[in-house]
């Protein structure tokens, strides 16, 4: 079955905004359980590496290109380079890498 | 309303000069982002609109891709829900930094654009949190997010193929440069993301299951088992915040 965009957008629009705005509208009071605290901490970080690889390598039109930039991306990001400069130093490791990979 | 103005003039003003370099470094990840709404088959007005309505990096990311892999309702639902799960821990966070006589209204506007850089901005202002100062960098950052998005499903259709390979890491660069610092400076965190690494790749490889069950299954277990292993200490969350 082929899915309406409209009605995709509003989904994730609506759990986007409620997500946000049930603690603060709902919260008054911090959360008590150490339990939920410490999951809700660690969750960005699964999520975000979670979703960063394998995926990276199959975005590139080559995969050894993927890789590069995952491995420059680390990197930089070790070394304390900012976000936009990671970002930035990743797409052009790709860009310089396929230029000699793919014709 | 002429006393309402110079009371919140001030805050207003300050949120918008901080707003600057976020509507800034907005407009050049949601650039990419845009190439993803492109890829899922989002024309640029949608891509606008779905930005302007989610102002979130990952929670879109992971939107676009369920939607591109034709995802149940429920399923992106699901998908959006654990990308921007963060949003909830900033929510609580920014929830107690309200003086306590602040409005519902406030509360329900500043929800609208809660990110990983006006928390930050909004959180590191002294005091309790005046919305106005919130607002101020929203009217910037907001259409900076939305428009760089309209730009990218523009020009992903103009630009050539290398191009748009090289731009498609972008977010996933953005990712790790949020990922990696904190993982250098605890074990836990170091091993976790490594952890998630080989997880999600064996999980790739051995198991059917869509990239966005993929995200919610390995989240929930993962940050699941390191909570009951590694509980989180506060002094150290509070640090991470500022």
């Amino acid at each position: 079955m082929q899915h309406n965009i409209w009605i995709s957008i509003l989904v994730m629009a609506g759990v986007s905004y409620l997500i946000r705005v049930l603690p603060l509208t709902l919260l008054r009071r911090p959360i008590k359980s150490r339990f939920i605290r410490s999951f809700l901490y660690y969750v960005p970080y699964v999520t975000l590496s979670v979703m960063t690889f394998p995926a990276i390598v199959g975005a590139t039109q080559t995969p050894i290109a993927g890789i590069a930039a995952l491995v420059a991306g680390i990197v930089l990001a070790w070394r304390g380079a900012s976000l936009f400069a990671v970002s930035a130093s990743c797409c052009g490791v790709v860009f310089l890498l396929e230029l000699f990979l793919c014709r | 309303m002429d006393g309402f103005l110079t009371r919140h003039r001030s805050a207003f003003c300050a949120g918008m000069r901080d707003g600057v370099p976020i509507a800034l470094g907005y407009l050049a990840v949601s650039f990419t982002l845009g190439i993803a709404a492109r890829n899922a088959g989002l024309s640029a007005f949608q891509g606008f609109v779905a930005s302007l309505l989610n102002n979130a990096s990952a929670g879109e990311y992971a939107g676009f891709t369920a939607i591109a892999a034709n995802a149940s309702y429920l399923e992106l639902a699901l998908v959006t829900l654990v990308a921007n799960a963060r949003y909830l821990l900033m929510s609580c966070s920014l929830s107690q930094k309200f003086s306590p006589s602040t409005r519902s209204i406030h509360r329900f506007l500043v929800g609208y654009d809660v990110t990983d850089e006006i928390f930050g901005i909004s959180i590191a202002r002294p005091g309790p949190l005046d919305p106005y100062y919130v607002y101020g960098a929203i009217v910037l950052a907001a259409p900076g997010w939305a428009v760089g998005t309209y730009l990218g499903v523009m020009a992903g259709n103009l630009l050539p193929a290398r191009a748009v390979s090289a731009l498609s890491v972008a977010l996933y660069g953005m990712f790790l440069a949020v990922v990696v610092p904190p993982a250098k400076k605890s074990r836990v965190l170091g091993v976790l993301v490594v952890l998630s690494f080989a997880a999600s790749f064996l999980a790739e490889r051995f198991l059917s299951l869509s990239s966005g069950t993929r995200t919610i299954v390995l989240t929930l277990a993962l940050s699941a088992g390191a909570a009951v292993l590694f509980p989180h200490r506060e002094e150290e969350e509070a640090q991470d915040a500022a």
